[in-house]
C-alpha cells in the first residue's frame, strides 16, 4: 500500500507529476473539442431548422455519418487524413504550404466533429422548446435576425439545452481517452505508460479511472448549478403522469 | 484513392464482422439482464438503491477504454486470480471484452429502463391494481411493455452505441473489424483507405440497426395518431 | 449568463481559426533543415523508454543527442505509437523515426534508411514456471540465410511450441518470422505495443514472446529471473539488416546528414560506448 503511494506521489520515483499534467491535457483537449462541437452543433442545428434544403441535407448526412462511425475510427481518420483536409481549408484562407496536425489538434477536431453531431440534436430540440409566442413577438417588433438570435433564441434555447449539453461534456471527457491512440500524452496514455513501466496495471488504471471520475463529477456539479441558476423563476417541470 | 486496393481490403475487413456482431449481441444481452437486476435492486431496499446508483455512477463516469484495460490487464496482475477457477475464462481476451462491454452497457441500460418505467402513466398502474392484477402479472402485461415502448428510442441509441464500442476490443488483441483494419494499416501503411473501408462497414451496420428500431417504434405505436407523436424527425 | 450575450459563432470561428493557424506551418520539403523531428515509441527498453517524469530516455534518445551535436541541427524527439509510425513518417508528421526499426526489403519499398547503428538477433522469452519449460538451442545464433540450419532449428523448436500461443508486437520483423516459419504450429497473438506482450506473458495469457533479443533481456532482467530468454536466436534474412534511422524517400539530403553523423559516432567510439552502456554488449554493426 505504501508502495502505491510512492508510485502515485510526486517524488522522483513517483508518477504523480506526469499524471497531473496528463489530466490537465485531458481537460484541454476536452475543452477544445467541446467548443468545436458547440460551433458545429449550432451551425448544424441552424441548417436543419432554417436552412435551404441543400444545407439541411448536408447537415443530415453529417449527423448520420458521424453518429454511425466508431469514435476510434474518426480519430484515426482525422489523425492520418486530417492534415490534407486542414491544409485544404487553410489554403482557402490564403495560407500556403502544408499544415502540421499534432495529436492534440487531430484529437480535438475529431471529437469536436463527433460531439457536434450530437449537440446539433440537443440544440435543435431546445430550439423547438422555445415558446413560439416569443419568436412571433420578436419578429413583429422588427428585430433583425441576428438580434433575435442573440436576445431571444439563444438564452431560451440554452436553458433547455443545458442538461443535454452537460451530458455531451461528460461524453467528450470520456471520448478524450481515445485520443491516446495518437500518442498524445493525456490521462489514459500516461497511466498506460506507467502501468507498463512498473508492471502494476491495476493500480495505475484505477488511478486513471479516478482522475476521470473526478473530472466528470466536478463537471456534473458545475452543470447542475448552472441548470439551477438558469431555471430560476421558471415553473417547476412536471413529469407527465 | 486506389480502388483496386480498396476492393482488396474490403473482404479482409469483413472477415471481422462475425466477431463484431457476436461481441455486440453478447454484451447487449448480458447488459440487459444486468440492467433488469439493477432495477430490481434499486426497488428492493435503500442499500440496494445506493449500490445501484454507485454502480451507474462509476460505469458512466469513466471511459469504457479504462474499464476494458482494468479488466484485461488489471485483473491479470493478481496471482490469486490467476490460480482461481475463473482464470480459464478471464484468460481469454474475448471474455474480458464481453465482460467490460456488458458491465458498461448495464449502467446505461438501467438508466434508460428507469426513464421508461417512470414514463408509464400512473393511471394505467392504478387501473391494473383495481382490476386485481398481482404484481408479477402487472409487470408482465402493463408496466414492462409500456416502459419498453417508451424506452425504445433511447435503447436504440444504446444498441448502436454498443456496436460502435466493440471497436475498442481491438486494443486487447481481438481481431474484429477495427483490429483487422489496424493490422492492415501497419502492414500496408495506407491508413486512409483502410480506415475508410472500416468506417463504411460500421456505417452500414448502424444504419440497418437504426432502420430496424424505427420500424419497431412505428409498429408498436400504430394506435397513436401522427399528430400526437412528438418524436423528433 | 453573460456568455449567451456574446455570439456563439465568433467564439467558435475564433477557436476553429486558432486551431488551424495556431499549428505552426512547416514546409515538409525544406532543404534547409533547422529542426528535425524524430519519432520513437518510448516503450521499447532499452532502446527507448519513458522515465517517471515523462522524459524519453534510452539508447536512442542519447544517440540522437550525439547525432544532433555532430550535425549541428536541433533534433526533437516525440513519442508515437508503433503501429502508425511509418504511416506518420510518409505523411509528414515528423521527419525521421528511431525505434529499433530494422532494414527490410518490404519497408525499403516505402521508406529510406540511414546506415544501421545496431544489429541484434531476435529470440523468444518464456516464464520459468510457465507452460513451456525450456526451448532448445539457447545461446546459439542461426543465420536465416543458412536455410538448412534454419529449418533444423525451427523444427526442433516447433516440437515444444506446438499448440502454444506466442505474443508478438504487430508489424514487426518477429511477426513476419512467426508468420513465415511457425504459422501452422502456434497461435500468433499480435499486440500494439511491446510491454503489453510482456504483461500477458507474465499473466500466462501467452506462453512465449518473440522480440529483439536486447529487448527481451531488458525485460528478463527486470523480472528478477522469472522471465528468461530461451531457445535459438535468429538473424538476417527477413529479420533485416540491423536497425537504422527511418527516413522519407524524398529527403536524400537528410539521409546524408544522418549517415555522416553516424559515421562520426561510430569512428570515435561513441556508438560502442552507448551500446555497452545500454545493452551491455557491443552490437554495433560492421560499417
Amino acid at each position: 500500500m505504501g508502495e502505491a503511494f510512492t508510485l502515485l506521489g510526486f517524488g522522483p520515483e513517483g508518477w504523480g507529476h506526469a499524471l497531473l499534467t496528463a489530466g490537465l491535457t485531458t481537460l484541454a483537449v476536452s475543452a477544445c473539442a467541446f467548443a468545436c462541437g458547440l460551433v458545429l452543433g449550432t451551425l448544424c442545428a441552424w441548417a436543419k431548422i432554417a436552412g435551404p434544403p441543400v444545407l439541411r441535407r448536408a447537415a443530415d448526412i453529417y449527423g448520420v455519418v458521424l453518429r454511425g462511425i466508431p469514435d476510434l475510427l474518426v480519430i484515426y481518420l482525422f489523425y492520418f487524413g486530417g492534415r490534407q483536409i486542414v491544409t485544404a481549408i487553410a489554403n482557402q484562407f490564403g495560407h500556403t504550404g502544408p499544415v502540421e496536425i499534432s495529436g492534440f489538434v487531430a484529437g480535438s477536431l475529431a471529437i469536436g466533429l463527433i460531439s457536434g453531431a450530437a449537440q446539433a440534436e440537443v440544440l435543435r430540440g431546445a430550439f423547438h422548446a422555445i415558446p413560439p409566442g416569443t419568436l412571433e413577438a420578436a419578429r413583429v417588433t422588427g428585430m433583425r435576425r441576428w438580434t433575435m438570435f442573440r436576445r431571444i433564441i439563444a438564452p431560451q434555447a440554452l436553458r433547455t439545452a443545458l442538461p443535454g449539453l452537460g451530458n455531451q461534456w461528460q461524453s467528450v471527457i470520456k471520448e478524450s481517452a481515445l485520443v491516446s491512440v495518437t500518442g498524445l500524452v493525456e490521462t489514459l496514455r500516461a497511466v498506460s505508460v506507467a502501468a507498463n513501466s512498473t508492471e502494476l496495471p491495476f493500480l495505475f488504471f484505477l488511478a486513471g479511472g479516478a482522475i476521470y471520475l473526478a473530472i466528470t463529477t466536478v463537471s456534473g456539479l458545475v452543470f447542475r448549478f448552472a441548470e439551477w441558476r438558469a431555471m430560476r423563476g421558471q415553473p417547476a417541470m412536471r413529469v407527465g403522469g | 484513392m486506389d480502388l483496386a486496393f480498396i476492393a482488396e481490403v474490403f473482404p479482409k475487413l469483413l472477415a471481422g464482422l462475425p466477431l463484431t456482431l457476436s461481441l455486440a449481441v453478447l454484451s447487449l444481452s448480458g447488459g440487459a439482464v444486468l440492467a433488469l437486476m439493477l432495477s430490481g435492486l434499486r426497488a428492493s431496499s435503500w442499500l440496494g438503491a445506493q449500490f445501484a446508483n454507485f454502480y451507474v455512477y462509476i460505469f458512466r463516469g469513466t471511459p469504457l477504454l479504462i474499464q476494458i484495460f482494468l479488466i484485461y490487464y488489471g485483473l491479470a496482475q493478481f496471482p490469486a486470480l490467476r490460480h482461481s477457477l475463473l482464470w480459464p475464462l478471464l484468460r481469454e481476451p474475448y471474455v474480458c471484452a464481453v465482460l467490460a462491454l456488458m458491465l458498461n452497457d448495464a449502467a446505461y441500460t438501467s438508466e434508460i429502463l428507469r426513464g421508461g418505467l417512470r414514463a408509464v402513466p400512473s393511471g394505467a398502474i392504478e387501473a391494473a391494481k383495481v382490476a386485481g392484477m398481482s404484481r408479477p402479472t402487472m409487470l408482465r402485461r402493463i408496466v414492462l411493455p409500456l416502459a419498453f415502448r417508451q424506452a425504445l428510442p433511447a435503447y436504440g441509441a444504446e444498441v448502436t452505441s454498443m456496436v460502435k464500442a466493440t471497436s475498442l476490443a481491438s486494443v486487447v488483441t481481438l481481431m474484429e473489424v477495427t483490429g483487422l483494419a489496424r493490422a492492415e494499416v501497419s502492414q500496408s501503411y495506407r491508413a486512409i483507405e483502410v480506415f475508410l473501408c472500416a468506417a463504411v462497414i460500421y456505417l452500414v451496420l448502424v444504419t440497418l440497426i437504426t432502420r430496424l428500431v424505427h420500424w419497431l417504434e412505428a409498429r408498436l405505436s400504430t394506435h397513436r395518431s401522427p399528430a400526437l407523436d412528438r418524436s423528433p424527425a | 449568463m453573460k456568455i449567451t450575450r456574446s455570439s456563439f459563432l465568433t467564439l467558435g470561428l475564433g477557436a476553429a481559426a486558432g486551431l488551424v493557424f495556431g499549428t505552426a506551418p512547416r514546409s515538409a520539403s525544406a532543404k534547409e533543415w533547422k529542426v528535425i523531428r524524430v519519432a520513437t515509441e518510448g516503450a521499447f527498453p532499452p532502446y527507448n523508454m519513458h522515465a517517471p517524469d515523462g522524459r524519453l530516455i534510452g539508447f536512442e534518445p542519447e544517440l540522437l543527442q550525439e547525432l544532433s551535436a555532430r550535425m549541428n541541427i536541433k533534433c526533437e524527439m516525440i513519442a508515437q505509437a508503433w503501429d502508425g509510425m511509418i504511416a506518420g513518417l510518409t505523411d509528414g508528421k515528423y521527419d525521421a523515426i528511431m525505434d529499433a526499426v530494422s532494414i527490410t526489403p518490404k519497408r525499403q519499398e516505402v521508406i529510406a534508411f540511414s546506415t544501421p547503428y545496431a544489429a541484434a538477433p531476435s529470440g523468444l522469452a518464456i516464464m520459468k514456471d510457465g507452460a513451456i519449460k525450456s526451448l532448445p538451442g539457447t545461446g546459439t545464433r542461426i543465420q536465416l540465410a543458412d536455410e538448412v540450419a534454419t529449418k533444423a532449428a525451427v523444427e526442433e523448436m516447433a516440437k515444444l511450441l506446438a499448440g502454444k500461443t506466442i505474443g508478438v508486437q504487430v508489424a514487426t520483423i518477429q511477426n513476419d518470422f512467426l508468420t513465415k516459419y511457425l504459422k501452422d504450429v502456434v497461435t500468433i497473438r499480435t499486440y500494439s505495443s511491446g510491454p503489453d506482450t510482456f504483461l500477458d506473458l507474465k499473466s500466462g495469457r501467452v506462453d512465449a514472446v518473440m522480440a529483439s533479443a536486447i529487448n527481451l533481456n531488458a525485460s528478463a532482467k527486470k523480472s528478477n529471473g522469472e522471465m528468461v530468454a530461451s531457445g535459438y536466436v535468429f538473424a538476417g534474412g527477413l529479420l533485416g539488416q540491423g536497425s537504422a534511422v527511418g527516413l522519407r524517400k524524398g529527403d536524400p539530403e537528410l539521409k546524408e546528414l544522418f549517415d555522416k553523423a553516424l559515421k562520426s559516432v561510430a569512428e570515435d567510439g561513441t556508438l560502442k560506448r552507448l551500446a555497452l552502456k545500454w545493452f551491455e554488449i557491443d552490437i554495433t554493426p560492421a560499417l
